[in-house]
């Protein structure tokens, strides 16, 4: 019965490339930027490692604080003369997959919080959404160190958290957009067609409401990657020897002066993610914007 | 901010009040009294989340005051003196009160009542926060209406890059760069701390601590010198922390006078014959200015939280190098009861930024 329906629909078939949306988002530089920034980070942390002659946790007290350049150092080496290249790509391994874990549990969580609440709506919705209004007041950095600070951290402990103080976002904007795509003449179509609750929810909600929920998730792991930094930067992150981009700045500080790359690199890199993350976000968002007026 | 007052069109806004009329005071009182609820549920729930927070880690309070080598006697003791041995319940209702009474306990770090400690740390925070939040909207609405105007062309361009890389700087790491470069190769500015280390003493002997924002106190004391050196120290903190609002209110400047830009009125005002510049600035500004207000004031509330990072790296001696130098002591009451007051500070920012909300724009119920 579902199928007629969407048979019915006058749309032209289209590739996925010729959509739109898609052509709309080839045509933002940024996001194209954006985009291009995050695919050669994440090889350069994939295949990285395998290129450069030295491992991550390789120590060599008499090549320490050696400047970027030295010999086969691109990067330069830390105070144990570590290679500061080596810890960088294994680095983000761990950061990237931190923020790449923790958009997806916040996503999914969010948006089911935000589809329920938006669905039911009446005393449901109230409830859910003011207890998601409180959630966002809380200053969520406090909350995430001191949980940090206190639990044992491990890279999955710190996903999690991280993935608990991010989730509020995604289920405002899933609810409002179910909220106002419930009163939809297919929505009654579906209803009269006998379809169950949770089947209006995932099968026919829900895909309708991908485009919002694209755009905040992209947005998401910009932003789990930053928290993962502010946390391992103040030493309740990820902990070494495992490298993360966040701990890497962690000793960053005493020798700003004497080996200042040792700041500078694994920002740089941090800045690199988060900007393309963001880059991407708000091409997206224009792509997918109906309302949005470039072409 | 210095438009915001003439922005809103004198007529309108008269035409406004006349028709919401007499019924605006009730529709705010009644506003307030929703939030008001919803202040008091937020808060409540803070407090469970401290609260658990505090049951749940690893560390035994009442251990922790005895010490190790303290006999079982001594320890439970003291672990009845301090209600652990009651049920959580029980203790939650302890604790509720406490926090009602401003008692967060004592810091083990500093051997004060953690609410003296906050007090004392808490205007330095203000301080630091208030002028990257002036910064901020000084140089973010401006760009974000300039960005909205030459919407696609090269400024917006330009103005979009720099507010976006705002947003994706780890704050911190923005602040090791700049004393990097201002403080280390340049030496334009101070280095980190309030003043120099020369100036200590004067600080303790020239001014009078009135209100514990460095800048105000020395100058009400008239100790000038004093008062120039902090501003040295505090300007790099400012732009970076100012760099950080900037880049979010510039962004919704932005989106916000799109809107504006494309409602009749505009264009009724253009085919009027207004200046394009009065029609930008002061009849679309001032409507924009509405949403603004609520932008600015989660900004402001934002910089309370950005403040932990940057007072660290400027040791700074606000409430965020406080609360992390107490997570090094694993100082747990001085980490909650400061986490309890910036939460405070950010929900009572929320919801005066919803009555402004209410006050500015007529149409919200």
């Amino acid at each position: 019965m579902t199928d007629m329906a969407f048979k019915a629909d006058p749309a032209p078939t289209q590739r996925w490339w010729q959509r739109r949306a898609v052509r709309r988002f080839l045509r933002h530089r940024l996001a194209l930027f954006g985009l291009a920034i995050i695919v050669l980070l994440v090889l350069a942390c994939v295949i990285g490692p395998y290129l450069l002659p030295f491992d991550d946790l390789y120590i060599d007290l008499r090549a320490r604080f050696a400047p970027p350049m030295t010999g086969s150092h691109i990067f330069g080496t830390d105070p144990l003369g570590r290679d500061l290249a080596a810890r960088l790509f294994m680095a983000g391994r761990i950061s990237l997959l931190v923020g790449f874990a923790a958009m997806l549990i916040s996503t999914v969580f969010g948006s089911l919080v935000g589809i329920v609440a938006g669905y039911y709506g009446g005393k449901i919705g109230a409830v859910l959404m003011r207890f998601v209004d409180a959630m966002l007041s809380f200053p969520s950095i406090f909350l995430l160190l001191a949980l940090a600070a206190f639990i044992k951290p491990s890279p999955i402990m710190i996903t999690l958290i991280i993935a608990a103080t991010s989730w509020m976002e995604i289920t405002r904007i899933v609810e409002a957009e179910i909220k106002s795509l419930r009163e939809r003449d297919f929505i009654m179509a579906a209803r009269t067609l006998g379809l169950s609750n949770s089947q209006i929810m995932f099968r026919e909600l829900l895909p309708n409401a991908m485009g919002p929920i694209i755009v905040a998730a992209t947005l998401t792991v910009a932003r789990a990657i930053l928290l993962e930094a502010y946390v391992s930067f103040l030493g309740y992150g990820i902990q070494p020897p495992l490298p993360s981009w966040g701990n890497m700045l962690n000793g960053a500080q005493q020798y700003l002066d004497s080996a200042p790359w040792l700041a500078i690199v694994p920002g740089v890199a941090i800045t690199l993610a988060v900007t393309g993350f963001n880059f991407v976000g708000d091409g997206l968002r224009d792509a997918l914007d109906a309302r949005s007026d470039i072409a | 901010m210095s438009h915001s007052n003439t922005a809103h069109d004198p007529a309108t806004a008269e035409e406004e009040s006349a028709i919401a009329g007499t019924s605006l005071l009730p529709r705010i009182a009644g506003r307030f009294g929703k939030t008001l609820f919803s202040l008091v549920v937020t808060l409540f729930g803070l407090l469970v989340v401290t609260f658990a927070i505090a049951r749940l880690v690893p560390i035994d309070p009442a251990l922790a005051v005895v010490g190790p080598r303290a006999t079982q006697a001594q320890y439970e003791a003291v672990r009845a003196e301090m209600g652990l041995d009651r049920p959580i319940p029980v203790q939650f209702a302890t604790y509720l009160g406490d926090v009602v009474r401003g008692d967060f306990g004592r810091s083990n770090l500093t051997a004060r009542p953690v609410i003296e400690d906050v007090r004392a740390a808490f205007p330095a925070t203000l301080e630091l926060a208030t002028l990257a939040t002036v910064l901020g909207v000084l140089l973010g609405v401006p760009a974000g209406v300039v960005s909205a105007v030459n919407q696609g062309r090269w400024p917006d361009h330009v103005l979009r890059v720099v507010g976006l890389l705002g947003y994706s700087m780890p704050v911190f790491w923005l602040g090791l760069i700049a004393l990097l470069i201002f403080y280390g190769q340049l030496g334009w500015v101070g280095g980190p701390g309030r003043l120099d280390v020369s100036y200590e003493l004067s600080y303790e002997l020239d001014v009078t601590a009135y209100t514990g924002s460095i800048l105000i106190d020395s100058a009400l004391s008239g100790a000038w010198d004093v008062f120039f050196n902090a501003i040295t120290h505090i300007a790099l903190p400012v732009f970076v922390l100012g760099y950080f609002s900037l880049a979010y209110i510039s962004r919704m400047t932005r989106s916000f006078m799109l809107e504006q830009l494309g409602q009749e009125y505009v264009t009724a005002a253009r085919v009027k014959g207004v200046p394009e510049r009065r029609v930008v600035w002061v009849h679309a500004l001032g409507n924009a200015m509405v949403p603004l207000i609520t932008v600015i004031a989660l900004s402001y509330a934002a910089l309370l939280e950005g403040s932990v990072l940057t007072e660290t790296v400027f040791a700074w001696p606000g409430l965020g190098l406080y609360i992390t130098q107490a997570l090094f002591a694993a100082d747990l009451n001085a980490v909650l009861g400061g986490t309890v007051v910036i939460g405070v500070a950010f929900i009572v920012l929320n919801l005066l930024s919803d009555l402004l909300y209410t006050v500015v724009d007529p149409r919200a119920r």
